[in-house]
């Protein structure tokens, strides 16, 4: 039986990410090895397509294929963070690949698969359809993160993440079965009720926490962050960059998802192991960042950090708690993305600017890369007038609300550790001479633009979040 | 008051050269003085408001407005940032554009702070003020520049972060009162009328937490230890501003939130913290006289006089409260003068040790007149400025508690052992070193930037009234929030007329209020 019109529709984005990628696997041996960036532009165009076809979604609203996905809001506002992220990835990778020599089609085709699993894992109403996102993303971020074949950090970094990711999803899919034991159904609102009727019985208890340990890997929660840096220090930089904003806002929001519409009447259950994820998270990510010396590991710990903060307002399991971990995620897709890109850039050929003594003097040198590096590095510390204030003072805000001080006074005294080890990035780049003779290369136009992009992103989240916060509300209120 | 942090906005990018960042802060400081003008003296609320929604999904306004208080801060503020501007026309060599589009955004985030009605906004201000410091400390800094730039932001940011959960919790209270947002004569209002209740527990919480951001930055003893390295190590022109106007934003908070918004906490601990200003007056007056370093002796007398400040906030008095708030812009002024003949004497010597000067005043008379001026006049002599207001201080003090003002004039003798004899080992005795011998005196710029200043320090020293007069509504109506005890009436009576009682349905509702309380 062929499926309606209208489901096509609302997994378009998805479709045509995924047609892209193919295109590009059909295409690339025959485009010869000096114009592989056509590939790159190819995917980047899949990507403008995908985030146009948003808006048929958007036109389409509703569950799709009986129950199993669903386009709402909620899905419409992750749709638009990943598929972003996944375009500004992708200009901002051409730089990096030609330095490296792995200028290759499949690169991209890759980053389309991981965006669609991504996709779908945002859209995702049932325990299978999740794990299939979950999966998809997941075996593509393995490739790619080994993708410097010739490097050993890289296939470390690869096998490490491949081997401890697959755990992690069979726990989840571990989490499944024992779900469905217990609720017959892998449906998150079939499971609600159950849970509504039934109440909670010890099965249903070690399923959500398996489904707990898998989504917990894939959002870099402590205690299952122990890959992370090791992970993030050895993949190519700007992959390290998709995977610190792309599957984790992915996983996060079928983390929402499962957790408040699955087991939104079990919440007395999950939110003391959120709570104590949250202080985990966020203590160990500071306090082991704050002895880093190279900045690509300072940038995993602070990742790790920060999905700390996203879970003080998961935490808040309300409204205002949703929106506020979607706007924390829109506005951490900026930064960070924006980031890594310049420590890709400022990284040179086989990554050998990593250290924080190699951005000494960057502030006279480069004084357009320095100001953009400081304004994200401000940003993620949550100075004002930037976007990661915002996020952070939102997050306060909605625990705030359900009033858990303890945790927001943590979540605080957290973010003033953190200022530390950024700052003492900015202490590198402008008040250290610069103490290695360094050549630099041009900045080509692609990263250029990314770069613009996203600090202008940054600045707009801080300054007039308005449309956004609003956004994220009636995502939120779209959820149930 | 909206065009004024437009006009630095639009001017931050355009800072080519000194001579525009020198027109935009005077034309900034004329404009300033047309709120002057236009000030009324009898209104103790805000004036000049103005109200834009900027966040209206989290009830964030863009509000502004200025008061008796906060009315000559900016003025100080506009006054300083020129003064900051000439000073470092020749001795910032390098980043020149960057440095002054440091000083004007720190300008403009003074201003902020200053007329921030949106404890939101008011936060933002704060916050983000500390960027252009920590990099005029860290760039054009000397010595361990890099120290004590990260001692600065991360001491102040540690404050404030508590600081911003307790405006959270604010904003909590008011939600649930109906009525959510983040204006703070809103809620000020609806404490007082009851709209919010706050048990003493979750109010001294609260007090705490905005006391610890302001206490940090003022600084109020234990926490002073970042001042002095900040102090130090700063260019000039971030000394002078530092002291001149930063510190005050600490002590501004205190009259702006701490009293109005948590009067009983407040008063419970009023004790705890006079007590810990006159330790740090008198133990910042003994660390100052063993100095060896002429900045950091300057740096010192700082943490000394703003005792005296917080001193004059916390014993509710109205004399001392505008003493405080006189001594503020006093303070500004006379400290600022100091830091500026000692950047002076440090650009012709590259140093501050006082082994390397002694006998200037050989060689520059008129820069050690000048230097002595601002001794004098920081030291409160009568008939400049720093007089009017200690002496108000005291005075104010010694009506309600005689012994901590006893405690703390011994600090206004300690300043002048320090201060004078500081000037004894710079300027008087023989010149010591060799190149102290031929250095160049003040010159035209120099001599101008101190005129202007000693005009200001004599034109406060003798027409307090001018100043004391556009304070008076807003002290008599804090003081009135804040306290219900209305013991005003020994007040003396050439600083201001005597207050308006409470209205008998205020009282009523503050003594409900009170009995609430009570209960546990």
């Amino acid at each position: 039986m062929f499926p309606p019109l209208q489901d096509l529709y609302r997994i378009a984005p998805e479709l045509v990410l995924c047609a892209f990628g193919m295109l590009i696997m059909l295409i690339d041996p025959f485009v010869p090895a000096a114009r592989k960036r056509s590939m790159g532009w190819l995917a980047f165009v899949g990507t403008l397509v995908a985030l146009a076809s948003l808006h048929w979604a958007a036109m389409n609203t509703g569950s799709a294929y009986s129950g199993v996905f669903r386009v709402d809001m909620f899905s419409l506002f992750v749709h638009a963070i990943v598929i972003g992220v996944a375009a500004l990835a992708i200009l901002g990778s051409f730089q990096y690949l030609d330095n490296e020599n792995i200028q290759r089609g499949e690169y991209y085709a890759l980053i389309l698969f991981a965006t669609a699993g991504m996709g779908i894992l945002a859209g995702a109403t049932e325990l299978i359809t999740a794990f299939v996102g979950l999966e998809m993303s997941s075996i593509s971020t393995y490739i790619l993160v080994g993708f410097r074949r010739t490097v050993l950090k890289s296939n470390e970094s690869s096998l490490k993440y491949f081997l401890l990711g697959s755990f992690a999803t069979a726990f989840f899919l571990y989490g499944i079965a024992l779900t469905y034991g217990a609720t017959r159904s892998t449906r998150f609102d079939v499971v609600n009720q159950a849970i509504a009727v039934h109440g909670t019985g010890p099965l249903l208890i070690l399923g959500l926490g398996l489904i707990f340990v898998g989504l917990g890997f894939k959002v870099v929660a402590a205690p299952f962050q122990i890959y992370t840096p090791d992970v993030y220090e050895g993949a190519p930089t700007p992959v390290t960059a998709i995977l610190a904003c792309g599957p984790k806002a992915a996983a996060f929001a079928v983390m929402l998802r499962i957790f408040y519409s699955a087991f939104g009447n079990a919440s007395h259950v999950w939110f003391w192991a959120i709570w104590v994820s949250a202080v985990l998270t966020m203590c160990i990510g500071n306090f082991a960042a704050l002895v880093q010396t190279n900045v690509k590991r300072l940038l995993a710990y602070s990742s790790i950090a920060h999905a700390g903060y996203i879970l003080v307002a998961f935490a808040a399991a309300s409204e205002i708690g949703v929106a506020a971990v979607l706007f924390y995620l829109a506005a951490y897709a900026a930064m960070t993305l924006g980031a890594f890109l310049i420590v890709a850039h400022v990284g040179g050929t086989n990554e050998q600017r990593l250290n924080i003594e190699d951005y000494a003097g960057l502030g006279t040198r480069h004084p357009w890369i320095a100001s953009c590096f400081a304004l994200f590095l401000f940003s993620l510390l949550g100075l004002p007038a930037t976007g990661g204030f915002l996020a952070k003072f939102y997050a306060f805000h909605s625990a705030l609300d359900q009033r858990l001080v303890w945790l927001v006074v943590i979540a605080a005294l957290n973010s003033v550790i953190g200022a530390y080890y950024y700052l003492k990035v900015v202490v590198a780049m402008y008040f250290h001479e610069p103490n290695k003779e360094w050549a630099p290369t041009p900045m080509h136009a692609p990263m250029f633009i990314v770069l613009l992009i996203t600090a202008a992103a940054t600045i707009y989240f801080g300054v007039l979040p308005n449309r956004i916060m609003e956004l994220a509300i009636a995502s939120a209120r779209s959820l149930h | 008051m909206g065009a004024f942090t437009l006009l630095l906005l639009s001017g931050d990018d355009h800072v080519w050269i000194r001579r525009f960042t020198l027109f935009a802060s005077v034309v900034e400081f004329i404009m300033s003085l047309f709120l002057l003008r236009g000030f009324d003296l009898a209104t103790p609320s805000y004036q000049f408001d103005e109200r834009y929604n900027w966040i209206p999904s989290l009830h964030i306004h863009y509000h502004m407005g200025v008061d008796g208080i906060s009315l000559f801060l900016v003025l100080l503020t506009t006054f300083l940032t020129p003064l900051a501007v000439l000073c470092s026309w020749k001795s910032i060599h390098e980043h020149v554009k960057e440095f002054f589009a440091m000083l004007l955004v720190l300008e403009m985030g003074m201003v902020g702070v200053f007329c921030a009605l949106d404890l939101f906004l008011f936060f933002v201000f704060w916050e983000v003020m500390l960027i252009p410091m920590y990099f005029l400390i860290g760039i054009w800094g000397h010595g361990r520049k890099v120290y004590a730039a990260l001692k600065f932001i991360l001491y102040t940011m540690l404050g404030s972060i508590l600081m911003l959960v307790g405006i959270l919790w604010l904003f909590h209270l008011s939600g649930e009162a109906g009525n959510p947002t983040f204006d703070l004569p809103t809620i000020v209002s609806m404490l007082h009328n009851g709209q919010i209740m706050l048990s003493w527990h979750s109010e001294l919480l609260l007090f705490l937490a905005f006391i610890l951001a302001f206490a940090i930055k003022v600084p109020v003893f234990p926490l002073h230890t970042w001042l002095p390295d900040a102090h130090t190590e700063a260019p000039t022109a971030g000394s002078v501003i530092l002291a001149g106007v930063l510190l005050k934003m600490g002590t501004y908070g205190m009259l702006r939130f701490c009293l109005p918004l948590f009067p009983e906490a407040s008063h419970r601990a009023a004790p705890i913290i006079a007590t810990l200003a006159i330790i740090g007056i008198i133990y910042a007056a003994l660390v100052a006289m063993v100095q060896t370093n002429l900045k950091r002796l300057v740096a010192y007398t700082s943490v000394s006089h703003l005792g005296f400040v917080v001193l004059g906030i916390f014993v509710f008095n109205p004399t001392a409260m505008e003493g405080a708030i006189y001594q503020m812009l006093n303070h500004g002024v006379s400290t600022g003068m100091l830091f500026l003949v000692c950047g002076m004497i440090y650009d012709r010597r590259h140093t501050y040790e006082f082994s390397e000067l002694g006998g200037l005043a050989k060689p520059m008379p008129v820069l050690c007149a000048f230097f002595l001026f601002a001794c004098l006049s920081s030291l409160a002599l009568p008939l400049l400025n720093g007089f009017i207001g200690e002496f108000m201080i005291l005075i104010g003090t010694f009506e309600h508690h005689a012994a901590w003002a006893i405690w703390a004039a011994t600090g206004a003798i300690l300043s002048a052992v320090y201060l004078l004899w500081a000037y004894q080992r710079t300027a008087l005795e023989k010149v010591t070193v060799a190149k102290n011998e031929n250095l160049p005196d003040a010159t035209p710029r120099e001599r101008l930037i101190l005129i202007t200043a000693s005009i200001v320090i004599v034109f406060m020293g003798v027409a307090s009234p001018l100043f004391t007069h556009r304070m008076d509504a807003t002290t008599n109506a804090l003081l009135q929030q804040v306290s219900v005890r209305a013991s005003y009436n020994a007040r003396v009576q050439h600083v201001a007329p005597a207050p308006k009682q409470p209205t008998q349905h205020e009282l009523a509702l503050r003594t409900v209020k009170l009995e609430r309380q009570a209960q546990p």
